[in-house]
């Protein structure tokens, strides 16, 4: 072990140092200045050419989708936006999932309730809602997504199931057949991409806006 | 479960083991300075970017002044975006007017961001202006990838170069790292995401009026969201641009936006391991690596997976199994379009990686699924892993798993021709240690301590893992929540430190590895050479990162979520 390489390594280390000591006081000189100088002149490039890049191809190749899929009626009001949940709490309407984005669907507040499963007021509040909506269609069991509430609080989507148990109570408001109803719901089930990636779901503002088409 | 889960499970990891190859070369090519394919587009705007900066491209650095560079450039980005935060008000494109981020916030959120974390301490829609978003934060998402990435190419050079005092130039490794690899991959990224629905203007939140009752008005947070979404992913960054993240549906609208999504965390991680057998000249060695890693990921979504799919029997009257046509599972803090499979997926990778990225809320998970991104950030986020910074904390495993090979065949170690010696594994221990030292230690003052203990959502067991997941997930840069967790000035104070330590005192014994192997002699392989490129070596790889984490940390999750699950189990609740 201790032989000639040893010697040799620390001599090699040495001359190293040497010359690094030189390297290292002109290099230290001028990191702070390359620093700065690489800052300002990447910021530039990533910080305000790149988005204000994206932003125009964005608004010429996809102008709907990068103004926020809004959906717009004829005068020029805007609903809403087709991917953001908004309350829905009349029979006559589908409802989406509860939300617990600022004191529900605000889309300036998203988020989950973040309790946790062992927190105690969590099943409760659960049983409460599925009891409240088992009154509405007795002896089915309620979708899990129906008494959950969602990450974002601004899910636009619910499951077909979901969706199917919501059908008795809007074809009763709305004079209806049921079956005129599920089949509306047929018609706006987004099955899974490519037939195998996510889930299969209804869009809410979707499928209401087709009901009030509908009774047109 | 369901047999499509494991399917969408199957084909990422088809299509992602295809790409570990080519996405490796190209990055070779890019960090060697050969010549790639968008030389005529790119070539000229990296002489500018030398010109412009007073960078001397041909001269190289030993291992001390490229952590020096490294630290001044951090450094000056964090000045620059606590001063945007601090001075949005008065800055343009601030159409909300948004007013200035207070002193600790915007202190946490400079150093979050600087170190690859994004822990937001914040909700963004109502925090930060479109300015701020762009300029002051989704440029980290750029910069602080490229660093991590040339650090690990640092520590490959180190490996790979003989008797050479220099590592590389860190000027050079950044620009060609920006230019060549992480601004292209972007650009037609965030289109893709557009096209999917993500958002990408600058205009006011808009005001809806709702469809049951125009009366009511609904306020809709819009914004330059591709743009930062695209390195948020690819850089695995995580810092959402709005406070869900990518469970927002304006972050990740659909199915296949999810998949990109998922895709562009692993990417660059992946494509690293053919790249330290490339350059390494071992690429057995790289594929023993990256199988290595990919074991770690089946098996912490399988949990995940498992977990998420049979929730605890809380409730009756609902339909929690899964059907047809709905998911079934724990959905509380997940949305419909994700499920439970590809929920469970996000958590693994988000984890796995230092992305942070949420597509469901961590903090609802069941506490074994929960469990798992907890322990895949402390395991050192070296399953393909955060870009570049999973490389160098995997390499560093590798070195403690040579270490711990030459031991038992009684042989000084050796790795790729370098003998391994006291002053290398002195630098890996560092590195190891330091981690679990800042996390408990943070943890352990903040359950004693009533501003500690006074912000958490949830009682009992889970709300220890609140306040544990936040330094872990800070010290890891991985930015992750169980997001119940409030905030005060000294969380804002404390995490700030938690992620700039973990971040910059474990880069740091890396390049001195790195600049202590670069200068040692090649040994030519002995029989008594313990081989890197076998399954063994992969075995063995996985043995050492599972008994480092363990040993380290399952008493603090035996605290946590172990216990969470057992009394679950038993029905009690707090």
């Amino acid at each position: 072990m201790h032989s000639n390489s040893t010697i040799d390594e620390e001599l090699g280390t040495r001359e190293g140092h040497h010359v690094s000591h030189v390297q290292e006081s002109l290099v230290k000189h001028s990191i702070w200045g390359t620093s700065i100088r690489f800052t300002l002149v990447t910021s530039v490039l990533l910080g305000l050419v790149y988005p204000l890049l994206m932003t125009g191809l964005a608004k010429v190749l996809f102008p709907h989708q990068a103004n926020g899929s809004l959906i717009t009626l004829k005068d020029g009001t805007v609903i809403g936006s087709e991917l953001i949940a908004q309350s829905f709490t009349t029979d006559r309407y589908f409802h989406p999932r509860p939300s617990n984005a600022g004191s529900g669907y605000d889309a300036t507040a998203s988020g989950g309730t973040n309790l946790a499963q062992s927190n105690a007021k969590l099943p409760p509040r659960m049983q409460a809602d599925i009891d409240k909506l088992a009154a509405e269609n007795p002896g089915r069991p309620v979708p899990i997504d129906m008494v959950t509430y969602s990450a974002s609080g601004l899910d636009p989507d619910i499951t077909p199931d979901n969706a199917y148990f919501q059908a008795p109570r809007i074809a009763k408001a709305r004079g209806l057949t049921e079956g005129a109803v599920r089949s509306l719901i047929d018609a706006h089930i987004q099955g899974r991409t490519l037939g195998l990636l996510g889930e299969p779901r209804v869009n809410v503002l979707d499928l209401n806006l087709a009901l009030d088409d509908a009774a047109k | 479960m369901s047999a499509n889960g494991w399917l969408q499970f199957a084909i990422y990891s088809v299509i992602l083991l295809a790409t570990v190859r080519p996405v490796g070369i190209y990055l070779t090519h890019v960090l060697e300075g050969e010549r790639t394919w968008l030389d005529p587009v790119l070539r000229p705007f990296e002489r500018i970017i030398y010109k412009l900066c007073g960078v001397k491209a041909d001269k190289e650095m030993n291992w001390r002044e490229y952590a020096f560079a490294m630290l001044g450039f951090s450094a000056a980005t964090m000045l620059l975006t606590y001063a945007i935060e601090r001075l949005q008000y008065y800055l343009p494109w601030n159409p909300q007017h948004l007013a200035a981020v207070g002193t600790d916030l915007a202190f946490n959120t400079a150093a979050s961001f600087t170190t690859n974390t994004n822990w937001q301490f914040y909700t963004p829609e109502a925090t930060m202006s479109y300015l701020t978003e762009m300029a002051g934060l989704a440029t980290h998402n750029f910069w602080s990838a490229a660093a991590g990435i040339v650090v690990a190419v640092a520590l490959i050079r180190g490996i790979k170069r003989t008797s050479s005092a220099t590592i590389g130039n860190f000027w050079v490794d950044m620009t060609r790292t920006l230019l060549y690899v992480l601004m292209p991959a972007c650009i037609v990224y965030a289109l893709l995401l557009v096209w999917q629905g993500v958002p990408q203007n600058l205009s006011n939140y808009t005001v809806a009026h709702t469809l049951e009752q125009p009366s009511q008005v609904q306020t809709i947070g819009q914004g330059p969201v591709a743009s930062q979404e695209a390195p948020k992913m690819l850089g695995t960054n995580g810092g959402g641009f709005f406070n869900a993240n990518s469970a927002h549906p304006y972050e990740n609208p659909t199915p296949f936006s999810n998949y990109i999504e998922i895709f562009s965390i692993f990417v660059i991680g992946a494509g690293l391991t053919y790249t330290l057998g490339r350059m390494t000249g071992s690429r057995g060695h790289g594929w023993a690596v990256c199988a290595a890693m990919y074991v770690l990921f089946a098996a912490g979504f399988a949990v995940c997976y498992w977990a998420e799919a049979h929730p605890y029997n809380m409730i009756h009257g609902a339909q929690q199994t899964r059907t047809a046509t709905a998911p079934g599972g724990n959905m509380e803090g997940k949305e419909v379009r994700n499920g439970i499979a590809e929920s469970a997926l996000f958590a693994t990778i988000t984890t796995d990686a230092s992305c942070g990225a949420v597509n469901g809320m961590h903090d609802s998970f069941t506490p074994l699924g929960g469990m798992i991104p907890l322990a895949n950030i402390m395991l050192g986020e070296v399953v393909f892993g955060g870009v570049g910074a999973g490389m160098y904390g995997m390499l560093i495993y590798v070195v403690i798993a040579v270490f711990i090979a030459g031991l038992m065949v009684g042989r000084t170690p050796e790795y790729l021709g370098k003998k391994i010696e006291s002053y290398d594994v002195k630098m890996a221990m560092l590195y190891a240690l330091i981690f679990p030292l800042i996390i408990l230690t943070f943890a352990a003052i903040f359950v004693l301590i009533p501003q500690g203990l006074s912000v958490t959502n949830n009682p009992g067991p889970h709300g220890f893992s609140e306040i544990l997941y936040s330094f872990v997930s800070g010290a890891g840069n991985n930015g992750s929540a169980f997001a119940g967790l409030g905030t005060n000035w000294w969380y804002n104070v404390a995490m700030g430190w938690d992620m700039l330590i973990g971040r910059f005192l474990m880069m740091i014994p890396a390049l001195a590895l790195a600049g202590n192997l670069a200068q040692k002699k090649s040994v030519p392989p002995s029989p008594g050479t313990f081989p890197v490129n076998t399954p063994l070596f992969a075995v063995l790889l996985v043995g050492v990162v599972l008994i480092v984490g363990a040993l380290t940390f399952f008493p603090a999750l035996s605290l946590g979520p172990i216990l969470e699950h057992l009394l679950l189990q038993t029905g009690k609740v707090f």
